[in-house]
């Protein structure tokens, strides 16, 4: 084989190998968050016994962003997304991390402008689509109940 | 045993939801944003049609904690909210996104204020 084409190969095989190796990090580092947020969905529903289920949900939900956030905060959770891709981007600290991360790096650049502005830089796409969906479907379901 | 197994039908589809993820983030190169707005709104559609629910039951925390949870609860929200009134149908959904909002605003706010910034360096 030519020097050129080793290199090809190597590269090819190299790519293919990393990309199947990016599936199991997100994979394991993916469902090792979601067995903590278990974890705490199982504490809360004992120790919280007059609490309803959406409550309990919001709970872990707010007790999970605060673990994305703290980590952030520590610079940990940067360093765990390096190697787990969608593994830490899709969990809900990934939603922390992507509110966490901007803030604090444009804080130099003002509290008002810099920090609170920026926050949202990744937030934001997702506080519209979330509310645009919220409204939508919030007139489906109306509708449907003024028919029945 | 029965809480044993909760978790690892919670890390199996939780790994699993991420492990799409990540295929779309290495075939097209997706930012985050948009893989973010992407499960939020396959949590939307994926209570909307009803289906939410059983994987829940099975998975519990496994779809609870992806973005798609988060999509999930805006629809309760509102199907809350359409029985009792115009204005319940289309503010309710915002209403149950306001624990993780505040905690994530309110978070990134303090914790902008106490950290430096670690990404730089970086």
């Amino acid at each position: 084989m030519e020097d050129k084409q080793y290199m090809e190969y190597i590269h090819t095989h190299a790519q293919k190998s990393n990309h199947a190796l990016t599936l199991v990090w997100a994979f394991l580092v993916g469902g090792f968050i979601c067995c903590i947020g278990q974890a705490f969905r199982d504490i809360f529903e004992v120790a919280l016994p007059n609490w309803d289920e959406g409550k309990i949900a919001a709970l872990v939900s707010m007790t999970m962003i605060f673990l994305g956030s703290f980590l952030t905060a520590i610079g940990v959770y940067d360093k765990i997304g390096m190697h787990a891709g969608g593994g830490s981007i899709v969990p809900i600290t990934g939603f922390a991390n992507s509110v966490v991360s901007p803030a604090m790096e444009f804080n130099k650049e003002g509290i008002v402008l810099g920090m609170m502005a920026k926050m949202f830089v990744i937030a934001g796409p997702i506080i519209v689509a979330g509310t645009v969906s919220s409204v939508v479907t919030g007139l489906i379901y109306w509708i449907v109940e003024l028919i029945k | 045993m029965e809480i044993f197994l909760g978790f690892v039908k919670a890390f199996a589809v939780g790994g699993l939801v991420c492990m799409i993820a990540q295929i779309f983030i290495n075939k097209t190169k997706m930012t985050s944003a948009r893989i973010l707005v992407m499960f939020l709104l396959l949590g939307v559609f994926l209570e909307f049609v009803g289906a939410f629910k059983f994987i829940e039951e099975f998975a519990g925390a496994g779809i609870t904690i992806p973005i798609t949870g988060f999509g999930s609860t805006i629809v309760k929200g509102a199907q809350e909210g359409a029985k009792i009134g115009l204005f319940e149908a289309v503010t309710y959904g915002f209403r149950n996104m306001a624990g993780g909002l505040t905690a994530a605003i309110f978070f990134g706010f303090l914790f902008a204020i106490i950290f430096k910034s670690h990404s730089k360096k970086a």
